[in-house]
């Protein structure tokens, strides 16, 4: 197929020639023809060669047990591989035959390798293919369509093809270090680049398999294997049982060593868990840069400080929220902390203070992104949502509700904000992201002091400590780590507050009771307070009572998401699996605390006074 | 991008796109004696009748959530949905595990109905809109009827049926 010659052999025929000659010599002399081609470029030209192949099976070709993907790969592992597949001889469908090849493919291959290497790769089909094979000495020229269509036409013309796997190699641009030297007379330059020039496809790939790994300490992988041994240990013991008769002393000793094998399956699942937690000082570590180089721009002098570096956080929650937290910074930076200027003339310290501290808070992890600022302009955020409908011009609004109002998405675009503090750019996506993370941001404020955002995110987004309680006939499980004890209510400790808010004391605090069958909507539950059970949880600092009928067990729970079937459910905040195969539903604690209007959204503290409480009882 | 072209056009013949009949295999169900057909391609499985358990706060028509093979899967009763007198769930009692694509991401939802029937091949050109009648809230869920024989075969439109 002279006409899909498009390049002239480069400047140096010669040494090609001859190259050629050695890489036969080679050949016939059995030296392995890879390894002999870049000797003879290391001599005679440093450069590759790029060979044009044009390979077209006939349709018979997969009857006779070749696979072209074998090949294909061969060649690719000659060098650099540029594959083109023709594929327009594929017929209709219902004059398709699965065992008739209706490809056919150009390559272009870049390679230190001679060419006999080339025929090598195709010589078991030298007999069921038409094949070609060019020099280009390294230059591509391009094709126009029409060319290129000629080309394809040339080969359906005849037959065949095959499939869709080959289409990822369709040609994408031509890379620009490849210079144009010579051109064929009869070829046009065209505005659409018919060929790629780029690495082959089979690079990028293997990159994709290998591109997440962990770096674990090694005190971790230690503890891990330590957990190992013991395991082996147990299991050795437990197998030795297992031979001999069964009496009273060996079934003693039988359930000991479950209870071994519980406890060591428990620390191991505890170390592998920990192998997944990273300090966050991983996303720590950019913000220096970050800051300084953002301060500079806005001619702004800023002090970052780091704490809580070492805190630790899983991988894959530490990845996720990298990004709402630069925005959050960079917010800080531009809207929060003023020139120096200003803070002079507010009577601050020129240089403004920008602190991130991590630490963990009950089973959560919390992020504080703090600075000295101004603080949010709550009159213009209201104005501003006043103007967008977000509000009422009558709403009396608490200042955090107002703050809550730059996470909507109203906020979000960029001329509506320019002229408030300009906190709201993003912001509802920040927090999208963050909840998507089951996770929560808010944000404290005070005029001329400055303002914090708080990140609430979850340790881990698989497993956690799950205490069962029922309910009516339901089986609800709550984060153990947020129980703070559970116990009998002793009625006399109760007191109502309001019209239905039951308050109970328990030591020197008021524990306001939630019922959760009423919360749930659930029928059959336990009504009297006496005779149900109180668990004391806490969440965001506050302690409340979630009245349940009965507690069950403790276990480990794997938690599926409810959302990606069905949507988010208030107080719930996702699923699980038990051992029986059923599925149950997970509490959200800060979720129910709002879902039962002890506090409204947004706002910081509970509803409930602490000092009515008292005057009450 | 000549190669990409000539490959859709492929494609299409092979699927049988762009052909004047255009049919599609419809699995069809019953439900108060009435026959309701749904794109057969959304359907992932048929099974029976598990207790599902409940989700606090939802509307009466979602029975709860069952575990598909460690998925959460939601439980819909068409009949709820529709506002038909519900029947006690007996031995015969079918869930059809389907797949939905909304906006922005598939779902897999199940849906309680009283029995499976058969399949159709149906072409959606035979199809006649639904009357529009402003008082019936269940024609929204309707996209079309068919005549298959003597039956009348209601086509469901499962995104609008399944959004919640």
């Amino acid at each position: 197929m002279p006409c899909f010659l498009r390049c002239k052999i480069s400047q140096k025929p010669d040494p090609t020639e001859s190259q050629k000659l050695k890489a036969q010599f080679e050949v016939i002399l059995g030296i392995e023809s890879e390894a002999g081609g870049e000797e003879i470029h290391s001599e005679a030209e440093p450069d590759k060669l790029t060979f044009q192949i044009d390979f077209k099976p006939h349709a018979h070709l997969f009857k006779t047990g070749n696979e072209p993907l074998y090949m294909i790969g061969e060649l690719a592992e000659l060098g650099d591989l540029e594959t083109q597949a023709f594929h327009d001889g594929i017929p209709p469908f219902d004059e398709f035959n699965a065992e008739d090849c209706y490809l056919a493919w150009r390559f272009f291959l870049t390679t230190t390798a001679p060419e006999t290497a080339i025929h090598e790769v195709f010589e078991w089909v030298e007999d069921d293919a038409d094949i070609s094979v060019q020099l280009c000495g390294g230059l591509f020229e391009e094709f126009d369509d029409d060319l290129d269509k000629e080309i394809a036409a040339t080969i359906s013309a005849k037959d065949t093809p095959k499939s869709i796997e080959t289409t990822e190699n369709e040609p994408t641009e031509k890379d620009t270090s490849q210079v144009k030297e010579q051109k064929a007379p009869s070829v046009t330059a065209s505005a659409q680049p018919a060929l790629s020039a780029k690495p082959s496809t089979s690079a990028p790939k293997a990159q994709d398999n290998t591109s997440t790994s962990i770096r674990v300490g090694i005190d971790k992988v230690d503890s891990l294997i330590n957990m190992v041994g013991e395991l082996v240990i147990t299991q050795a013991m437990l197998s030795q049982l297992g031979e001999q008769d069964m009496t009273d002393s060996t079934i003693s000793a039988l359930q000991e060593g479950l209870a071994q094998l519980a406890h060591n399956t428990r620390d191991l699942q505890e170390s592998v868990m920990r192998i997944r937690m990273l300090p966050i000082s991983f996303v720590f570590s950019r913000f220096p840069r970050l800051v300084r180089d953002i301060s500079q721009k806005l001619n702004k002098q800023v002090e970052l400080k780091l704490l809580g570096e070492q805190t630790e956080l899983d991988k894959t929650v530490m990845e996720k929220i990298s990004d709402p937290m630069v925005h959050l910074v960079r917010n800080s930076l531009d809207h929060g902390i003023e020139t120096p200027e200003q803070r002079i003339a507010a009577g601050k310290d020129p240089v403004g203070t920008l602190t991130l501290n991590a630490f963990h808070q009950g089973g959560n992890i919390v992020i504080e992104i703090m600075d000295d600022g101004q603080g949010l302009n709550t009159d213009k955020i209201k104005q501003k949502a006043i103007a967008n409908g977000l509000i009422n011009e009558d709403d009396e609004l608490s200042s955090e509700e107002v703050n809550e109002l730059i996470f909507r998405p109203g906020f979000s675009t960029a001329d509506t904000v320019s002229d408030i503090s300009g906190r709201g750019v993003g912001m509802d996506v920040v927090r999208r992201n963050i909840q998507a993370l089951n996770g929560s941001v808010e944000v404290s404020s005070a005029r001329g002091v400055g303002s914090t955002f708080t990140i609430r995110l979850p340790l881990t987004l698989a497993i956690l400590d799950g205490q069962l309680v029922q309910v009516a006939e339901h089986t609800y499980i709550i984060p153990l780590i947020s129980i703070v004890e559970s116990l009998q209510i002793d009625v006399k400790k109760v007191s109502r507050v309001g019209k239905n808010l039951d308050v109970l004391r328990l030591r020197d605090e008021y524990i306001p009771i939630l019922r959760l069958f009423d919360i749930f909507n659930h029928d059959g539950a336990i009504e009297e307070l006496d005779k149900s059970l109180l668990v004391v949880v806490e969440s965001d600092n506050q302690k409340v009572g979630l009245l349940v009928d009965d507690l069950l067990a403790q276990q480990q729970v794997v938690i599926k998401s409810l959302e990606a079937n069905y949507k988010r459910v208030d107080g719930i905040s996702g699923a699980t699996i038990l051992g029986d195969g059923r599925v149950s539903l997970i509490i959200d604690i800060s979720g129910l605390v709002k879902l039962s209007g002890l506090r409204k959204p947004g706002s910081q503290e509970l509803v409930l006074d602490p000092n009515l409480a008292e005057a009450i009882s | 991008m000549l190669n990409e072209t000539a490959l859709q056009t492929a494609l299409n013949q092979r699927l049988g796109h762009g052909e004047a009949h255009d049919e599609k295999q419809y699995l069809t169900f019953l439900m108060a004696g009435e026959e309701y057909g749904v794109d057969i391609l959304s359907v992932q499985e048929i099974r029976g009748w598990s207790s599902a358990t409940a989700i606090p706060n939802s509307p009466s028509f979602v029975k709860g959530a069952i575990n598909l093979r460690g998925t959460i899967v939601p439980i819909i009763d068409l009949r709820l949905r529709f506002g038909i007198e519900p029947i006690a769930y007996g031995p015969l009692t079918v869930v059809i595990v389907v797949k939905v694509d909304f906006k922005e991401q598939s779902k897999t939802m199940g849906i309680v109905v009283d029995g499976v029937s058969d399949v159709y091949s149906i072409s959606e050109d035979t199809a006649k809109d639904v009357p529009d009648f402003q008082e019936s809230s269940s024609s929204q869920y309707v996209d079309g009827l068919v005549n298959v024989g003597e039956k009348m075969v209601v086509l469901l439109n499962l995104q609008k049926t399944l959004q919640i």
